[in-house]
């Protein structure tokens, strides 16, 4: 592997199946009573975090103490970065301190490789603004395999603000690495330009982007994006992308709805599809931490071994 | 002071001159351009070595100097050494200085760090409106009288019709065009890259080409409404030279310009070989591969009336920072020439002599300044080219005070030999075979 997961570009089919595999084992320690194992002993990783999260950190530091990793998290105010020291200084000094991974969330796509210019210690990318989020899109692909047993030829659906969505990038990346079908689906004012050359069918009608799918992923809506003017309500949203039992019925029937998380009940998606049958919203967080520590595990604990 | 500068390739459209002549330089003035011209005694000798070209003096219409306000970027002592070793005898600066250039006591202060730094011309332009807030006029015909050559608000385009109509209707007045940033500010938004598949692979907010061709259209339209004349700054999408087309077609006193980046670069440097490499970030930006073409096409077939590098120094610092933290632009002066010459000359897109007409001739003609022509009388401003001569690029070693180019390591065919401000050599290029006898 690369010695920074900045994108899921930076991975090849190879290496994410690896890490898919990777991360089977490592969910077996998750369900031990004793759920740690020493493979990152010695090892110090960061999480800096420049925007709020809770899902993600959580997740990552998680996965760390199981590896038993130092971990320490660093929590910028969004407000303190207009005055206080550049990203570039913060890595620096960072970097002075000798970790061997940085886990970054930052609110400015390219932050991630700012960073990796500077630092030698790993980068994973954690959420660049609007740019990738790549362990997201690695835990969507554990938990659809999981499901569907393949993701090559799969019909995937990936529905909502697709312009502002990092989630959404990731997957293509990889969903369309491993062969799968995928179509994006979102009003127009929210697909962003050119998205088809990577790939993709793109659609702005639900009923036919749904029909026949193997896996529908929503997406966040912002709720200030009516600001922007690029949908009039949430209702209208809700009535035109929002998704419905009868839309999901649409789909195979054996679907399955995942969701990155925060949802939006009632905007994105019906409360009776997030907690109905085909929902694996909540497997999707459960596997983050098995997948977390296999890319962890991957990055900093192999490579050591191997030179040992 | 006399010299013969003689036999050298002479490039001067202005003249329809192009090949061996003698140009003999008396003082500040060009005293007689001819073959085998007979000198009198006092008249230095230079024997122009083979391949060397020598053409009117190179005007850069576009350039950010910074001073006052913003010395650690730029001062004009450093901005017009760069300028020289560019190859400009004259350069025109823009008005987002601080204070803005927005009343004659401005242009005095820069006119006066310009005869300081007795290296290029210099020539202020001034802020369209005061304090380039688009509300008031600015101190228009004191600021022409006080030396100003022109008048924008650049980097903050007039946002209203009104005011635009107003500007061209006073502006022409004092025979002063009015140069635009041609920028909707609601459809660029908070953009920071150009629109389309670039920007969306990357998470970068897109600016669409037609927030620049939207204003341009209605500043096309006003220049009609008024008889005055606009000037299209740093053109990049290809809807506005179509609609600079449009204009010249109907009559409308329209012009414009290109910056070197916008002929040679497109939005996939945005991710490569540097993903997110903050010297790729200008305003407006890198666009596509049909725009690019574009401009090429336009350079040829002489809808594009100027290269103007848009030079746009800024701290390392400032630079170093997240994509959409960093400020737009790059310096331009010291690279300009060899990308013309590698670029455009060598590959046949135009002539040695188109060049001289975009660099120097028609820059002169919309200024409405001296230069541009070596015809007897005019000003002895001269630049000397070195066609191939080939040149890498290092940016520690740019004279520029700021070093945000991304061209470092860039190897081009063509540069500059040597600068003659006013009859004065006031550079040589050591790296241009035989360009010391220019000294």
């Amino acid at each position: 592997m690369k010695k920074d997961l900045l994108s899921i570009g930076d991975l090849s089919a190879e290496e994410i199946y690896r890490i898919l595999d990777t991360a089977e084992a490592m969910r077996e320690i998750g369900q031990r009573p004793i759920k740690k194992v020493p493979t990152l002993r010695g090892k110090t990783v960061v999480n800096l975090f420049y925007e709020p999260s809770t899902r993600t950190r959580t997740s990552f530091e998680i996965a760390e103490k199981r590896l038993s990793a130092d971990t320490l998290n660093i929590a910028v105010a969004s407000s303190s970065v207009l005055k206080g020291e550049t990203l570039a200084d913060t890595a620096m000094n960072i970097e002075a301190m000798a970790p061997d991974v940085i886990v970054l969330r930052h609110a400015s796509s390219g932050a991630g490789h700012l960073l990796s210019r500077i630092c030698t210690s790993r980068i994973i990318n954690a959420g660049d603004g609007t740019h990738e989020h790549p362990t997201q899109a690695l835990l969507d692909a554990f938990t659809i395999r999981e499901h569907k047993q393949r993701i090559e030829g799969l019909k995937i659906v990936i529905v909502g603000d697709l312009l502002h969505s990092r989630v959404l990038r990731s997957n293509v990346l990889l969903l369309t690495k491993l062969g799968a079908d995928v179509w994006v689906c979102g009003p127009s004012t929210l697909i962003p330009p050119g998205i088809a050359r990577l790939g993709v069918r793109v659609s702005t009608s639900i009923d036919e982007a749904v029909a026949g799918a193997d896996v529908v992923m929503m997406l966040r809506i912002q709720q200030e994006r009516m600001q922007g003017a690029f949908f009039p309500s949430l209702r209208e949203y809700f009535n035109t992308f929002g998704m419905t039992a009868e839309r999901v019925a649409r789909a195979k029937p054996d679907a399955i709805i995942m969701h990155p998380g925060p949802m939006n009940r009632g905007v994105e998606i019906a409360s009776d599809v997030a907690d109905g049958p085909g929902s694996v919203i909540l497997e999707q967080v459960a596997n983050g931490v098995a997948v977390r520590m296999a890319v962890l595990y991957l990055m900093a604990g192999v490579e050591d071994e191997a030179a040992a | 002071m006399k010299r013969l500068l003689r036999g050298g390739r002479v490039v001067d459209p202005a003249n329809g001159r192009d090949g061996v002549f003698d140009v003999w330089i008396d003082g500040d003035r060009i005293a007689q351009v001819g073959r085998d011209l007979r000198v009198d005694g006092d008249t230095r000798i230079v024997d122009v070595p083979s391949g060397l070209v020598v053409c009117p003096g190179l005007i850069d219409m576009h350039v950010h100097l910074r001073e006052p306000g913003q010395e650690h970027k730029e001062t004009v002592a450093t901005g017009t050494a760069a300028a020289v070793a560019g190859g400009f005898t004259a350069v025109a600066c823009m008005p987002n200085t601080s204070p803005v250039i927005d009343n004659a006591g401005v242009v005095a202060y820069v006119l006066k760090k310009a005869a300081e730094a007795n290296l290029a011309r210099v020539y202020p332009i001034g802020a369209v409106s005061r304090g380039q807030r688009g509300e008031q006029l600015a101190d228009i015909a004191e600021m022409k009288a006080a030396g100003c050559v022109a008048l924008t608000d650049d980097g903050h385009p007039v946002s209203t019709a009104i005011l635009m109509r107003r500007a061209l209707e006073y502006a022409g007045m004092f025979d002063l065009p009015v140069i635009e940033h041609c920028e909707e500010q609601s459809l660029k938004g908070e953009g920071v890259a150009h629109e389309g598949f670039h920007a969306s692979s990357l998470g970068l907010r897109g600016i669409p080409g037609e927030a620049e061709s939207i204003m341009a259209l209605r500043d096309i339209s006003l220049a009609e409404l008024t008889g005055g004349a606009v000037h299209v700054a740093h053109m990049s999408a290809r809807q506005t030279l179509d609609a600079v087309r449009y204009g010249k077609s109907r009559g409308a006193r329209v012009t414009c310009e290109v910056t070197p980046h916008h002929f040679v670069l497109t939005d996939e440097m945005l991710g490569a070989p540097v993903a997110y490499d903050t010297n790729v970030k200008m305003n407006p930006p890198l666009r596509q591969i049909e725009d690019r073409d574009a401009m090429l096409a336009g350079l040829a077939d002489g809808s594009i009336d100027a290269i103007a590098t848009d030079h746009a120094p800024h701290h390392a610092d400032e630079k170093a920072v997240e994509f959409d933290r960093a400020p737009f632009g790059i310096v331009g002066l010291e690279t300009c020439v060899p990308i013309v010459f590698e670029k455009l000359v060598h590959p046949g897109h135009i002539t040695l002599a188109r060049a001289v007409e975009l660099l120097s001739l028609n820059p002169a003609r919309i200024l409405r300044r001296p230069g541009g022509s070596l015809a007897v009388g005019a000003v002895a401003d001269v630049t000397v080219l070195a066609p191939e001569a080939s040149t890498t690029i290092v940016a520690s070693r740019l004279m520029s005070k700021s070093k945000n180019t991304p061209f470092g390591g860039w190897t081009f065919r063509g540069v500059t030999a040597a600068t003659i401000v006013g009859g004065r050599t006031v550079f040589t290029n050591p790296d241009a075979p035989g360009a010391a006898v220019f000294a």
